[in-house]
């Protein structure tokens, strides 16, 4: 009766209130807009009330952290019992000068690498192919075979850190020449702890390195799983990206339904190859991108734990609790940088970073002031370490566990979040699944309409971007920003030419018969990719003897 | 009948694979009811100069944010030169600093929109530079 | 050098400026292409159609490659549509082509619809010939979809293959309807998916209804993307290419193809004409009165027609 009582008595009030001091306000004072959206287009309310959540179970719908669905949080004291790890994005030029990095970063209490290779490295092509000219070492460390490697890691314990690579078409190949540097270090294979990206449907949808067509590349992702569940247990085999869909211009809600769309082909993929779904789907990882909008992306992240638990135990009928949870690195939103003013940009970063820890992230990238400039500069790479730390030690968000809970408008918004994504969901699934999908256009054309509005929003004025449609200021150009030495490109081909001289070249030729057969067969292909890096086939000849059985994927037009 | 059409080659230059600026640009020249050639990712200066010849083009928009922009631009105007083609306008758009803006100005890139660019404004550009005879 | 001499020796800069003049102002252009016409008609043009998705660039492209191998010059018309309201377009085909663009013996080109039905079948035929002049000796025209229009566009070819692929559901009863005629191969592609012997049937059944004189035409499968059946296609294309000429089809569809132009042309002239005649005021003044029910439109237009004839009269 008095639960009755209550809600009667709020229903009056909330009339009155409706009917008195906001009418007169209204009346005389009309509010800013119409309509107000969040950051991805989503209607907001004026209010949100206890009316918003009255079918609300806790129990189904959060549950304490480290509980199905996990909305909470993965773990059961979260940030009280150990800070996210702080990853932060590095790589550049040739492996020494990267190596002299990761040796400075682990010296100074860093425990987790994550590396960035160069763009050739990523679409398989050694430092002297012609597509590589200007390439060379821009975006990240180049690797042409174990040689480079052997260098990258020089003095680096790898039983004792954790590596994080970001490398997609070719991860089978890197992750080989990880596995054999261990191995002349001395370390099984076993102990190895890291993640490789190793995502290729993002590849198609929006981050374009990818190699090989579909199908083959689907074969080489599920190859890695079956080969590390046995012989690399404590590897995440997968980082399912939905970063890079963000920054291609999709909305929060359709960055997690795609990503997870994705990772439900990859559960598929693995499921029909016989392995099983509690052997793998422990090590599947994910990537999330923070962006402006503070509470839509803190429901954004809750709401993915929520979904793919859901998918995980009632799709897939997964036993292992750690199936179903969802863990993810995040990385603040590059696109929302600006040129203008960069020094801005500090701020956007830290309501990312901010978003990104209330959501209960494993680790976080934050981005750099200068990055929509040029390569960020190493004093803004501190400037964007130290953000993370203040929000951890400063800022108090960190000492209780998801501290946004319970908030009308949070759970709202996780609320909508989840059906918006389970809608795409769905609608992929009558398309066949994310691969089809894909090929059809249909996520790319819903990913590039999200991004066409967002830009007329802006230049209508519907949307501000401080100091680059409104609030623009005359500026001094940035300083200091860093050049990658040009020198880089001729310095790795000379070496991979010294390399080629002084390797078993009949071994080598050899083993690339060898891979060839296996790619042809329905074997296995990592212990054949081991054998070739052992013998320092380079990054080049392993993907174009791949490249001539699986042939090369080739994008199609869908704007 | 006479029906002149402004065409617009946007091309992705280098190895990354961010097509969301070109993309939204091809679409608004479009819209601007221009005709937009758009190639995809990872060309050449060479597959770049041949096919903007082909297509006949006004103008050649070039995006890039791998930072190969010092190296891949002079060699797709040195080639433009080759063929006798310089009459064809070269803009660019992406990550490309201050200092390098000016170099690739002097070599005959004639305007180059860094983020944050209103497309309004790239459509003024080009309506501003191409004579079409009406 | 004249541009139609810097053509006629391979000159792709010159070739491309002219298509677009053929594109852009259809009169200025008609100058030059008289001096080439003397120099066509060596070429053979092959359309390429079918339902969107079901592969038509790719085949293009691959089909482009086989033929390279023979040694054979080639150039590639690729049709995209342009938006109705603004006349921009984004012309796409090409992204499936990257490798034939610096080919110095593959010429290929885009071309928006332009929202003119009879004008683009027309200036295809004017980039036809400008390609065939060039030296070209196979001219692929790939168009947008299956429309009425797009027949009328490819009609320009001496042989058209016809794709479709498996799992269009009831697609197939609407292509039948109007297109199905056209197709002088079928090209299953996408042949590895579920429905492929579905789709064969149907095709057969619907051929068998057709002229038992007539050929029936082959029906070839194709996977594109993997470069399956490409070379078989290739062979029915010239086994088919020898059939037409030596049962003189070729020199009919040829004949009948001029007949065309010259109606097209002969159209547009007095259309230009007539309208220059009448003028804008003219055909607002009959607006006006049909609007206030003073005459029907049959009777407003005979009327203009009249005064058009009478004028004609005296003035010849």
């Amino acid at each position: 009766m008095a639960e009755q009582d209550r809600r009667r008595r709020m229903e009056e009030t909330k009339k009155q209130w409706e009917e008195g001091s906001l009418k007169k306000v209204l009346n005389r004072f009309p509010e800013r807009n119409k309509v107000f959206v969040t950051g991805s287009n989503t209607e907001v309310n004026r209010l949100y009330d206890p009316f918003d959540l009255i079918d609300f179970d806790y129990i189904d719908e959060l549950n304490f952290p480290g509980e199905y669905p996990y909305t909470r949080g993965v773990q059961p004291t979260m940030y009280r019992g150990r800070l996210w790890t702080m990853r932060q994005y590095a790589g550049f030029g040739d492996a020494e000068e990267s190596n002299k990095r990761y040796q400075y970063l682990l010296k100074n209490g860093q425990t987790g690498l994550s590396i960035a290779f160069d763009l050739p490295t990523q679409i398989g092509y050694d430092s002297d192919h012609s597509m590589s000219h200007g390439e060379v070492g821009k975006v990240g460390v180049a690797i042409d075979s174990l040689e480079d490697m052997e260098t990258l890691f020089n003095n680096i314990p790898l039983d004792k850190v954790s590596t994080s690579m970001t490398i997609n078409a070719p991860a089978a190949v890197l992750l080989a020449m990880y596995i054999a540097i261990a191995e002349k270090q001395g370390i099984s294979s076993s102990e190895l702890n890291g993640t490789i990206q190793n995502d290729i449907l993002k590849e198609y949808i929006a981050r374009g390195t990818y190699i090989f067509p579909p199908v083959p590349s689907m074969r080489l992702i599920t190859d890695i799983f079956d080969y590390c569940s046995k012989e690399l247990p404590k590897w995440n085999t997968i980082s399912i990206s939905g970063y890079h869909i963000r920054e291609a211009g999709a909305t929060a809600i359709q960055e997690i339904a795609f990503t997870l769309a994705n990772g439900i082909a990859y559960v598929d993929a693995a499921a029909k190859k016989g392995l099983d779904i509690d052997t793998f789907a422990p090590r599947l990882s994910f990537f999330f991108n923070a962006h402006n909008d503070l509470f839509e992306e803190v429901a954004k992240f809750r709401a993915a734990r929520r979904i793919w638990a859901k998918i995980m135990k009632e799709r897939f009928d997964a036993k292992d609790p750690k199936s179903m949870m969802l863990r993810f690195h995040t990385q603040t939103a590059g696109c929302t940088l600006t040129a203008q003013q960069p020094d801005n940009n500090v701020v956007r970063v830290a309501i990312q970073a901010l978003a990104a820890v209330l959501g209960g992230t494993q680790s976080l990238h934050t981005n750099s002031r200068d990055e929509a400039l040029s390569l960020p500069s190493q004093k803004s790479v501190r400037i964007a370490l130290r953000t993370q730390q203040i929000i951890a030690y400063e800022s108090g968000v960190a000492e209780t566990i998801d501290p946004m809970a319970g908030s009308y408008y949070l759970e709202s918004m996780t609320k909508k979040i989840e059906q918006g994504a389970m809608d795409y969901i769905n609608k992929i699934d009558q398309l066949g699944g994310s691969p089809k999908a894909i090929e059809k256009g249909f996520i790319q054309r819903e990913i590039q309409n999200s991004a066409y509005q967002y830009q007329k929003d802006i230049e209508e004025k519907k949307r501000i971007v401080v100091g680059v449609n409104q609030f623009q200021s005359e500026e001094e150009p940035m300083k200091d920003l860093l050049k990658v030495n040009p020198e880089i490109e001729k310095r790795q081909t000379e070496k991979l030419n010294k390399m080629k001289k002084k390797r078993n070249e009949a071994k080598v030729q050899k083993e690339l018969k060898l891979l060839r057969k296996t790619a042809l067969s329905k074997q296995n292909i990592m212990p054949s990719i081991l054998n070739c890096v052992k013998c320092y086939a380079t990054l080049g000849e392993i993907c174009d003897e791949l490249r001539s059985v699986f042939g090369e994927y080739r994008e199609s037009l869908k704007i | 009948m006479k029906n002149s059409i402004i065409r617009v080659l946007v091309a992705k230059p280098g190895l990354d694979g961010h097509d969301r600026g070109a993309k939204v640009v091809a679409r608004a020249l479009r819209d601007a009811g221009m005709e937009v050639i758009y190639t995809g990712l990872r060309q050449t200066p060479e597959q770049i100069v041949e096919t903007a010849i082909q297509e006949d083009v006004n103008v050649i928009g070039l995006s890039i944010l791998s930072g190969a922009h010092m190296h891949l631009f002079p060699k797709l105007m040195k080639l433009l030169k080759e063929r006798e083609a310089i009459d064809i306008i070269v803009m660019a758009g992406g990550i490309i600093p201050g200092e390098d803006i000016v170099e690739l100005k002097k070599i005959g890139i004639k305007e180059i929109f860094t983020p944050g660019t209103d497309t309004n404004r790239i459509i003024e550009f080009i309506k501003e530079n191409v004579k079409v005879v009406r | 050098m004249k541009l139609s001499d810097r053509i006629r020796q391979g000159d792709t800069r010159a070739a491309a400026k002219l298509i677009t003049m053929v594109e852009n102002d259809f009169q200025q252009a008609q100058k030059y292409l008289k001096e080439l016409q003397e120099y066509c008609g060596q070429a053979t043009v092959i359309g390429i159609t079918g339902p969107p998705g079901s592969g038509k660039s790719t085949i293009t492209d691959r089909l482009a490659k086989h033929i390279r191998k023979i040694g054979k010059k080639i150039a590639i018309i690729a049709i995209d549509p342009s938006s109705p309201f603004t006349g921009g377009a984004i012309l796409g085909d090409r992204i499936r082509m990257q490798d034939l663009s610096t080919d110095k013996d593959v010429f290929i080109r885009s071309i928006g619809t332009r929202g003119q039905l009879g004008g683009l079948s027309r200036s295809t035929q004017a980039v036809v010939k400008i390609m065939d002049a060039m030296g070209k000796e196979i001219i692929f025209i790939e168009t947008v979809g299956v429309g009425q229009s797009e027949i009328e566009v490819i009609k320009v070819s001496d042989i058209i293959l016809l794709l479709l692929m498996p799992g269009m559901g009831d697609d197939i009863q609407i292509i039948k309807a109007g297109i199905m005629e056209i197709g002088d191969i079928f090209v299953v592609n996408k042949s590895d998916r579920e429905g492929t012997d579905r789709l064969i049937v149907e095709i057969e059944m619907m051929l068998s209804l057709n002229d038992v004189r007539k050929r029936n035409p082959a029906i070839i499968k194709t996977i594109g993307t993997e470069n399956i059946g490409i070379e078989e296609l290739w062979q029915e294309v010239e086994r088919l290419n020898v059939y037409l000429q030596d049962k003189g089809e070729m020199q009919l569809r040829r004949k009948n193809r001029i007949r065309k132009e010259i109606h097209d042309l002969f159209l547009e002239n007095w259309q230009e004409l007539f309208f220059q005649f009448i003028g804008e005021d003219n055909i607002e003044n009959e607006v006006q009165k049909i609007l206030k029910q003073d005459i029907d439109p049959y009777s407003a237009v005979q009327k203009l027609t009249e005064v058009f004839k009478k004028q004609i009269i005296k003035g010849g």
